[in-house]
């Protein structure tokens, strides 16, 4: 949808829903797809599709015009050729259920036997295949069951697009708060034609009376490449989301450009788990999502807390460096994660931790796992204040090589501005131990699992932040994920 | 219960075992002393199957077949157990879980029924007992942070749960102190039984005082040069291994060199 004429100064929505008549597209909901290219009038298009009030439509457009002056960063140690940004389709509506798997029996056996190797549940399987939603069974009374649960107790939990009809002013209030639109160039992108995502909403008070998953919001699955999450909690509340999916999900959007933000108001705490699988390429490097995310927390009031804890284990390219930003006085961000890049994968990822407020905590735990031709890079910054005083930090980062052609690297950024802070900083690189390996061995465990132990081991400490069932399948998916890694 | 014939083994391109001769009958402690550099670790990995310990020619016949066809860890299901001299940290990884990931990988092979971590843990605090260690050292990561003599110990604990068929203690008495040798020892010495041997690989006398061998064996350059009973030991550590070098005893012929039938 390319277009030769200039844009009106007030672009108004009933303006582009009858140009999209003109331009030709197709009105059967189901298969809606834009040409691939992205102007504005594409994301003019985008934001009538969803009947979005003209002041979104508006911080699109203005993070189109910023995105358009900046360029994608090239400091990670990533090596990614050039992304055609013009090549790519900005919407495409869910898949009509005739253009999905109709069963289990179409879908790609090598799919379910990852599936089966992770102890998927059955009915859990057809879901994350993306078989024809009617096909799905039992998930949608599931959901119901918890939706209504969580209205009871006052929490909002549900897609972007919904809370920007139904909480408008709340979106309002806190939308590009925490990552501005301006912030980096796939930020900016997200911003321009995010598609949808999640809205959470704890109010003051509220520990949230379950761990909130989007396994339980049904049309979560489908979100698609410009997902937008945005988390907010109120004084004193507490909750814990979890985001993706330890089975690999059918996908077929190479460039993913994610943003999550989170706001922690007085007292609140939120805990973020991810567990992302997302197609990491064959075994030579051919194909693979780019995984782009900008996540960051915002502890805005005194003594919030925000965790991060994230088993990174897909994708092709993995750029993403959740964040907090610690304002609140005696505030406190943690981030605990795994990444591990086997073939040809590549993760260049870390966190954040900007203190600004006085006795502000920031704990740093990062478990780094190369295997095969994989490249995996932890970049961190501590950034002290100079009005936080007594702040503390402790980074500890710990990477491990299995085999002789993937590697290791590490760039902490430490900026101390203020006497008082106390930052500490250890790290190791070690190679998976031919000794410990024979160990193993010599006590009749056999090599595989002599190295999926060894792993786990390593990884143990950001494995206990995880909530208990995650805890287990994403001890699993390390496994499968490291098949064909020694030996 | 193990036969070693004319066994050459290099590490490295590099000739260690040349020529050993030895023979292990079923419920005998053999000990094997001998001075730096002599082969007595390589002769440990060489039977455990270790990579890198390459057997250029000679046979080894366990249990009468040909151990040396067997995988590392076909070799551990099988009965073999080497307690390492120095035993590897794996942090992270639970004692108890690691311990009974071994245990039923061996069932499995054996095509014995696992056991729950229940009917595990049982069984491991009936050995604890038996063994006088404390079970602290069951809630702690496999060695890490462990002190010189709680690994060693840990090693004979493993010992006592696998219940080995041939374990081989790799000089299990290094930096221990008296007090540590002796509870070591003792352990041993509890798991001596008539379906197992034992051999123990050591530098210094000290240790067959509490562990009495049936045969001692002396490993100089990569042979048996000398077999004898526990006297030999004592001798040795008296005059020291010049002593055999300067013709004290006449070294064993390759041929003849079997150690010592019961």
């Amino acid at each position: 949808m390319r277009s030769e004429q200039g844009m009106p100064d007030q672009p108004s929505v009933d303006h582009f829903v009858q140009q999209r008549y003109r331009h030709g597209f197709v009105t059967d909901i189901e298969s809606e797809t834009v040409p691939p290219g992205l102007d504005e009038q594409v994301v003019c298009w985008i934001s009538a599709r969803k009947g979005e009030p003209e002041w979104l439509l508006e911080w699109r457009l203005k993070a189109y015009r910023r995105w358009l002056k900046m360029r994608p960063p090239n400091w990670a140690h990533l090596k990614i050729d050039p992304i055609d940004f013009q090549a790519i389709s900005y919407f495409s509506a869910p898949k009509s259920n005739k253009d999905r798997p109709q069963s289990l029996a179409d879908v790609d056996p090598k799919l379910l036997e990852t599936y089966d190797k992770l102890g998927v549940p059955l009915h859990e399987r057809a879901r994350l295949a993306g078989v024809a939603v009617d096909a799905v069974f039992d998930s949608v009374s599931v959901g119901t069951t918890f939706r209504a649960e969580l209205k009871s107790a006052g929490v909002i939990f549900c897609s972007f697009s919904e809370a920007v009809k139904e909480f408008p002013e709340l979106v309002r209030k806190y939308l590009g708060t925490v990552v501005p639109s301006r912030d980096n160039f796939f930020a900016a992108l997200n911003s321009a034609v995010f598609s949808d995502g999640s809205f959470v909403y704890i109010p003051k008070g509220v520990r949230c009376p379950m761990e909130l998953s989007t396994y339980f919001r049904i049309n979560a699955a489908e979100t698609g490449q410009f997902e937008r999450t945005l988390i907010i909690a109120e004084e004193n509340s507490h909750v814990s989301y979890l985001e993706g999916c330890t089975a690999p999900m059918r996908d077929e959007n190479q460039l993913h450009a994610a943003v999550v933000e989170l706001v922690a108001l007085e007292d609140a705490e939120i805990k973020y788990s991810t567990v992302q699988n997302w197609y990491p390429g064959d075994e030579n490097g051919v194909g693979g999502i780019y995984n782009f995310v900008t996540k960051r927390g915002d502890c805005r009031g005194d003594r919030s807390k925000i965790s991060w804890t994230q088993v990174e284990t897909g994708s092709a390219i993995t750029w993403k460096y959740p964040s907090c930003i610690l304002r609140g006085e005696r505030s406190v961000g943690e981030f605990y994660s795994v990444a591990l890049t086997n073939n040809y994968q590549q993760a260049d990822t870390g966190t954040k931790m900007i203190h600004l407020g006085r006795d502000t905590r920031s704990k740093i735990i990062s478990k780094g796992i190369s295997a095969g031709h994989g490249q995996n890079a932890y970049r961190g910054l501590v950034r002290i204040s100079k009005q936080a005083g007594n702040a503390r930090n402790f980074t500890q980062c710990d990477s491990m090589l299995i085999g002789k052609n993937c590697g290791a690297h590490t760039f902490p950024y430490i900026e101390v501005g203020n006497a008082t802070a106390k930052v500490e900083h250890e790290a190791t690189t070690s190679r998976i131990g031919e000794d410990q390996l024979f160990y193993c061995l010599q006590r009749g465990i056999s090599e595989e699992n002599a190295v999926s132990m060894i792993v786990d081991g390593f990884c143990k400490q950001v494995f206990r932040e995880l909530p208990m069932e995650f805890a287990v399948e994403a001890k699993a998916l390390l496994e499968v994920s490291l098949e064909g890694a020694v030996g | 219960m193990l036969e070693i014939r004319n066994l050459h083994a290099a590490v490295g391109g590099k000739p260690i075992l040349k020529g050993l001769n030895l023979e292990i009958e079923a419920g005998q402690v053999h000990a094997i002393m001998g001075p730096n550099g002599s082969g007595k670790s390589t002769l440990g990995n060489v039977i455990a199957g270790r990579e890198g310990y390459e057997v250029t020619s000679g046979e080894v016949i366990y249990q009468g077949r040909n151990l040396l066809e067997l995988e590392p860890e076909e070799r551990a299901c099988e009965g073999i157990f080497l307690a390492f001299q120095y035993p590897v940290e794996i942090p992270g990884v639970n004692n108890t879980y690691f311990l009974r990931a071994a245990f039923n990988a061996q069932r499995k092979y054996r095509g014995e029924p696992e056991l729950d971590s229940m009917q595990f843990l049982k069984r491991v605090r009936e050995k604890l007992e038996i063994l006088h260690i404390s079970d602290d050292l069951m809630h702690r990561a496999v060695n890490e942070g462990f002190s010189g003599g709680e690994k060693k110990r840990n090693e004979i604990f493993q010992m006592a749960v696998l219940e080995p068929r041939l374990a081989i203690l790799d000089e299990t008495d290094s930096g221990l102190d008296i007090d540590a040798l002796r509870l070591v020892a003792e352990g041993v010495n509890r798991l001596r039984a008539k379906d197992r041997s034992i051999i123990v690989v050591t530098h210094y006398q000290r240790l067959l005082e509490h562990i009495v061998p049936d045969a001692v064996h002396v490993l100089a350059d990569g042979k048996i040069v000398a077999s004898g009973d526990a006297s030999l030991a004592l001798k040795l550590e008296e005059q020291g291994y010049t002593w055999l070098e300067q013709g004290g005893i006449r070294p064993l012929s390759d041929h003849a060199g079997n150690g010592v039938r019961a």
